[in-house]
């Protein structure tokens, strides 16, 4: 039993090792790349090209196919963000404090595209780029909590202090995205303006969920991809004085004088 | 050991607010302007005005709040005696606490106060000063509540007065949906019990939970 | 001569403060490592240090205001994170802030400290007596001059009952007169069996002074 702790402990003391997490994630990396990069384009084109039309919206509805994925991904990866935050300030893993520092902007601009898609969507069916109904106004709250994790990041960063603070916040923003969510749709549905009511597909045709489904996978690859990426860069700046970095470099620089 | 704690800090606040009055008028004054601007730049017409008022109003106090939240911890973090606060004996969270109930006393207090007042001067139904008062009164406590977890976290930083604010906003974004709600329903003739019992939940989980996260957040940004 | 790290095994007395294995990272690089040290009833700590090097942080550590990254403070024999409220009760902290409102005179200050810390029952006036500050007591703090604002923070050693002093650079902005005295209230709280540790450059001269020097870690690499 005390062997099967032991080997746990150093089981999570090694993954949370920068050097080790380098060394595993750059072995999985082109798989990774390589199915994000097909799911997506057989989403997008069976998606944008070959789902059959909407009754009501016609062509327009295509849209959805990146919005709802980004959607999506933009409220799961505001939880990854916090839920590594806390793991940085309680177990005090540095690994979690780079998660959650890489996570925060590709959450940002996940939130953005999702915006941005929606008020294209917007255009043709409500004739507006821009509608105050529950879920957009929802997604732009959620900009902003990221926006100010973001911002306080940076802030602290800039006078060489540590990201726990912005890590509290992010915590306490999980708290509050419920509540928003919930007051949001109420102060919608009180005011009732006579705009259209934005309907989601209520039960898409299975020939149109297929793509979306291909997308919503695609997008979630995306996004861990993403995340490795930047967390393999941050590594390497904050370990940049350490030898197997240094060695690292040599080694590139040896291939590329060959 | 803990009231008497928590007691001393009271009266202490309370000691420098009256001391130094300048703090205590500015939001006040922020208030006033404020709505001054808005038939300005809108409309002197009645009706138009009595429409928006509850949402002007509430807004406006929202504004004036923030304003004067970070000077909550600022001038103790400057002097030092926050560090002494911070290694006291007594529970943290009864410390901020009492500085928290001391800035509603300072600032939510006399704005609700004062809101009916301005109330008049944008047309709004006398059936609404009531609850306007009330639901300020509400909702500034729990703006002060919330706003001290953003003061903490901005403790350090030298230009946080906008970053407080960009940080702060999303988490008022609820209350001010509730809070002009029920000015809204008062003038129209119908039953607040719904939001304001709402808000009488958002003030108890407030007082719960924004104390103890402020003095986790004190020791995170003061020290690293 | 001064012993860089005096190491005394003894079993647990009246008053003992021990640090073990304590160590302390700041922005990835560890600021110091493997500090073990203990203190007993009548000992004083003199840290030293370059500037930057760590001496505020190892006193924020003693005081709790900062967790180490590793390691454990103890004291009489239990770590101070189970007995939180009881040690806090036991140390006095003076910062490099005065940690006094500016707005109030030095006894209101006084009384405020007063009513949050464990003190004995000698009035503020003899405090204020004691540190020279009796004519001023009364003035706003934004009207004392450095000096006087040091002595007004260094009256809470007059009525404090803490048997643990941590003292951040204690003797500036202070003359000489005043320095004797610091020098004496000091020597009086380790004859009355406290425990003294402060950062300061002054040379005390007090007998069986203990040191601890942080090795200066910048470049370097670790210890």
């Amino acid at each position: 039993m005390k062997k099967l702790i032991k080997s746990t402990q150093q089981w999570l003391h090694k993954m949370a090792s920068p050097r080790w997490f380098y060394q595993i994630s750059g072995r999985w990396l082109p798989l990774l790349s390589l199915l994000t990069f097909v799911s997506i384009i057989i989403g997008v084109i069976w998606g944008l090209g070959f789902a059959p039309q909407d009754a009501k919206q016609g062509n327009s509805f295509r849209i959805i196919y990146i919005h709802v994925p980004a959607s999506f991904l933009a409220l799961v990866g505001y939880y990854i963000m916090a839920i590594s935050g806390a793991i940085a300030i309680i177990w005090k893993i540095k690994l979690a404090d780079v998660v959650m520092k890489s996570a925060a902007p590709i959450g940002a601009s996940l939130t953005f595209i999702a915006l941005l898609t929606g008020a294209v969507w917007g255009k043709p069916t409500w004739g507006t780029y821009w509608i105050w109904d529950a879920r957009i106004t929802s997604m732009l709250i959620l900009f902003f909590l990221y926006l100010g994790v973001i911002v306080l990041q940076k802030a602290y960063a800039a006078q060489g202090l540590s990201n726990k603070a912005a890590a509290l916040l992010a915590l306490v923003g999980t708290i509050n995205i419920p509540i928003i969510y919930k007051s949001v749709d109420w102060w919608y549905t009180l005011h009732q303006p006579a705009t259209i009511k934005f309907t989601e597909a209520p039960s898409m045709h299975p020939d149109m969920f297929q793509p979306l489904l291909i997308m919503i996978i695609g997008f979630y690859l995306f996004y861990v991809t993403a995340l490795i990426v930047s967390i393999r860069a941050e590594i390497i700046f904050r370990e940049r004085n350490t030898s197997w970095v240094k060695e690292l470099a040599l080694n590139l620089k040896d291939k590329r004088s060959i | 050991m803990n009231n008497i704690g928590f007691l001393a800090i009271l009266r202490r606040d309370l000691l420098l607010a009256v001391r130094y009055r300048g703090d205590l008028a500015n939001p006040l004054i922020f208030f006033f302007v404020i709505i001054a601007l808005i038939p300005l730049g809108l409309t002197p017409d009645s009706k138009e005005l009595s429409e928006i008022a509850p949402g002007m109003l509430w807004i406006t106090a929202l504004l004036a709040s923030l304003l004067s939240l970070d000077g909550l911890f600022k001038d103790d973090f400057v002097d030092g005696t926050l560090e002494q606060i911070i290694i006291l004996p007594q529970p943290l969270y009864f410390m901020v606490l009492a500085k928290t109930i001391v800035h509603w006393i300072v600032t939510g207090l006399p704005l609700s106060l004062l809101a009916p007042v301005l109330g008049l001067m944008l047309s709004l139904p006398e059936t609404g000063y009531l609850p306007l008062m009330l639901s300020l009164l509400i909702g500034t406590a729990i703006l002060s509540l919330i706003g001290s977890i953003g003061a903490a976290l901005t403790l350090p930083l030298s230009k946080e007065g906008v970053l407080l604010s960009l940080i702060v906003i999303p988490f008022y974004m609820p209350v001010l949906i509730f809070g002009s709600n029920i000015v809204v329903l008062a003038v129209d003739g119908l039953s607040i019990a719904s939001p304001l019992a709402i808000m009488g939940a958002l003030l108890a989980l407030s007082l719960l939970i924004s104390p103890y996260v402020t003095s986790c957040a004190l020791r995170f940004s003061i020290y690293g | 001569m001064p012993d860089p790290k005096n190491i005394l095994m003894t079993p647990a007395s009246v008053k003992t403060l021990s640090l073990k294995d304590l160590s302390f990272q700041r922005n990835e690089k560890f600021l110091f490592s493997n500090i073990n040290l203990t203190l007993e009833s009548g000992d004083i700590l003199q840290i030293l240090g370059q500037n930057g090097s760590g001496k505020t942080t190892l006193l924020r550590l003693i005081s709790t205001a900062l967790k180490p990254y590793s390691g454990e403070i103890i004291w009489q024999g239990k770590n101070v994170n189970g007995i939180r409220e009881v040690y806090l009760e036991d140390i006095l902290f003076l910062g490099h802030q005065p940690g006094l409102k500016r707005l109030l005179s030095a006894e209101e200050n006084l009384v405020w400290w007063r009513r949050l810390n464990k003190t004995n029952l000698r009035k503020n006036v003899y405090a204020f007596e004691e540190v020279g500050l009796y004519n001023y007591k009364d003035e706003p703090c934004n009207y004392l001059s450095a000096g006087q604002l040091k002595r007004a923070a260094l009256a809470r050693l007059c009525v404090s009952e803490a048997k643990l002093w941590i003292l951040d650079e204690p003797f500036t902005s202070i003359d000489k007169d005043f320095s004797i005295k610091l020098k004496s209230l000091i020597v009086s709280h380790l004859r009355r069996g406290g425990i003294v540790v402060l950062a300061t450059h002054q040379d005390l001269k007090i007998e069986n002074m203990k040191y601890f020097s942080i090795p200066d870690l910048s470049g370097a690499n670790s210890e």
